[in-house]
């Protein structure tokens, strides 16, 4: 579309107003001008992210033989790995079970599931730790079971968002589809495994790349409960910031911003910009 | 078929429910009831803890100085909740109107800040906003040029660019939690204006209207339930925010979550920050109460 209208504006297409576009072109700015910057002192040969002094892939060679960072990095992903599959299937399980059945108590229960969507980080980090070392859990062990803890604390505040997806997707289900499937001979199961599961498919892969999301930013409720060892990216982000910027962190950084920015576009391909923006609202 | 009553099918209501039950209950509620139950606890000792039934913590809690940083906390997450509805009302306008050529485009890019990592993108601002940051350089070569431009017409030229202190004060965090906090905004607010009736507001044009007063009229009132969500989802993580204001805030920028935080870490005084935490939550169960309530009333109104 060209800047100026060539043809004369419809009164509700206001996007194509002058103002409008130079507000949001400004909020564009405001959100992805910090990152640009990032991005491209990722690529300055200079320790500091203040004059330019020329191009230089060297960080990125730091940052590849950097082990914590490659440590980090496995451990988060690890993390993310496992909070997705148990989310995914306790989220659902919690989702069939508000949909399907009445029983006492609904009401509670159903408030209570999704009460860790509400409950400030801050309060879940904290009673994780309490929660972990009045226990006694144990601290120390190989990799991966350290990171026990961690992705305990992770599920229990990825699930809420995949059930509150899924019971979305189940609402449009047709239960006469599953009656069809039993009286043509399906047991329980079958007609769960034949018929509600593809049924309810797509929020199973948005309420995935959800959890996935979700796990991989957390930064509170990780540092609450992370133990020497068990660092995940954020984490050493956030202990390194504090401490003064070393470039490997910029370099990280772009990597994981283009690997975001690849895993959007695959969402979107899957899901449709619309269904996207459905997951978070 | 309504809902099924549990007894009815009573093997597949345990095959369902067991899991996110027992997981609900062992690894949430137990966690939130040690806490609830040492905010009534005393510190014996440097790690002992005994529950003996105290209010005190909560009555330090009152005091003026824990709570004049929950009342300003409260006013940091209000301020930028309205922000984020000043610049993001728009936006989610644009994205409404937008043409289906552009609209997939202008929704990634409010999307992807929102899958980006939070500490990268905090990171990333702290970068532009340092004091020799790409925010202070360009106001440095506005300034000399006003500076020049005096000089030209005669006139003294402007004392010397001093770098405007822009990281670590309220300032900053402020920015930092709009920053991070717009998306949220956004979303919400354009799937509420997306389902609205577009020829509600054609007919408002149509009887002579004009575009501000439909949009007061007309628009903001039937987007309303958007709206409240799209603050709701902002001022609930913003009042509960620690990254921003530990990364980005001063010495005198604290926001709740610090003081929690360093009950738990630094000052070692467990009952104290179980008392604020629930305090928190306390705070967090009153705004949405007060927007159920809110709910309602319109909803009987229509």
């Amino acid at each position: 579309m060209p800047l100026f209208a060539r043809t004369a504006r419809a009164p509700l297409e206001y996007t194509r107003t002058l103002w409008m576009r130079g507000w949001v072109g400004a909020v564009m700015l405001f959100l992805y001008l910090p990152l640009i910057v990032l991005m491209a002192f990722s690529f300055n040969d200079s320790k500091r992210n203040v004059v330019w002094r020329g191009f230089t892939t060297k960080y990125y060679a730091k940052a590849w033989e950097n082990d914590q960072l490659w440590g980090a990095m496995v451990n988060s992903l690890t993390i993310a790995a496992f909070a997705t599959i148990f989310s995914l299937i306790i989220g659902s399980l919690a989702a069939v079970m508000l949909w399907r059945f009445r029983f006492p108590l609904k009401g509670a229960v159903d408030g209570t599931i999704s009460l860790p969507i509400i409950v400030p980080e801050i309060c879940l980090g904290v009673a994780f730790l309490v929660f972990f070392s009045t226990i006694g859990w144990p601290t120390g062990l190989v990799w991966p079971f350290n990171l026990g803890a961690i992705i305990i604390a992770h599920i229990t505040f990825c699930f809420p968002f995949v059930a509150m997806v899924v019971r979305a997707r189940l609402a449009t289900f047709n239960r006469e589809q599953e009656e069809a499937a039993k009286d043509l001979g399906a047991g329980e199961w079958q007609a769960f495994r034949d018929v509600l599961i593809p049924h309810i498919k797509p929020a199973l892969v948005s309420g995935a790349l959800l959890a996935f999301t979700l796990s991989l930013d957390d930064f509170v409720i990780t540092f609450f409960t992370s133990t020497p060892g068990t660092d995940t990216f954020p984490v050493l982000v956030y202990s390194l910031v504090k401490r003064g910027v070393t470039p490997d962190i910029n370099a990280a950084s772009t990597i994981l911003i283009l690997l975001t920015v690849a895993l959007t576009a695959v969402a979107l391909k899957l899901q449709g910009a619309k269904a996207l923006a459905g997951t978070h609202s | 078929m309504a809902e099924q009553d549990w007894k009815a099918g009573k093997s597949t209501f345990a095959a369902v429910s067991t899991a996110p039950l027992v997981w609900t209950l062992a690894f949430f509620l137990v966690p939130m009831a040690f806490v609830w139950f040492y905010s009534f606890g005393r510190n014996v000792g440097l790690t002992e803890i005994d529950i003996v039934g105290t209010l005190d913590n909560y009555k330090r809690a009152t005091e003026w100085l824990y709570l004049s940083i929950f009342l300003k906390s409260l006013a940091v997450a209000g301020l930028v909740t309205l922000i984020c509805l000043i610049i993001g009302f728009p936006v989610a306008m644009a994205l409404t109107f937008a043409s289906d050529k552009w609209r997939p485009w202008l929704l990634l890019g409010i999307m992807l800040p929102f899958w980006t990592n939070l500490l990268i993108r905090t990171y990333a601002l702290m970068i532009v906003l340092g004091q020799q940051g790409y925010v202070n350089q360009g106001l440095g070569v506005l300034w000399g040029g006003a500076s020049w431009v005096k000089t030209l017409v005669g006139l003294e030229p402007l004392p010397t660019w001093e770098p405007l202190p822009l990281l670590y004060n309220n300032f900053a965090v402020v920015l930092g939690l709009v920053y991070v906090h717009l998306p949220f905004m956004v979303l919400p607010l354009y799937s509420a204006l997306d389902r609205l009736d577009k020829s509600l507001i054609e007919a408002s044009l149509d009887l002579g209207a004009g575009h501000f007063r439909t949009l007061i009229k007309i628009v903001v009132p039937l987007a309303a339930p958007g709206i409240i969500a799209g603050v709701m989802i902002t001022l609930i993580p913003a009042l509960g925010a620690y990254l921003t204001p530990d990364l980005m805030g001063g010495t005198d920028s604290q926001m709740i979550a610090n003081v929690i935080e360093r009950q738990f870490k630094r000052a070692n005084d467990w009952p104290f920050g179980a008392a604020l935490s629930f305090l928190l939550i306390y705070a967090m169960f009153a705004l949405i109460a007060l927007q159920s309530m809110r709910r309602k009333t319109p909803g009987e109104a229509r």
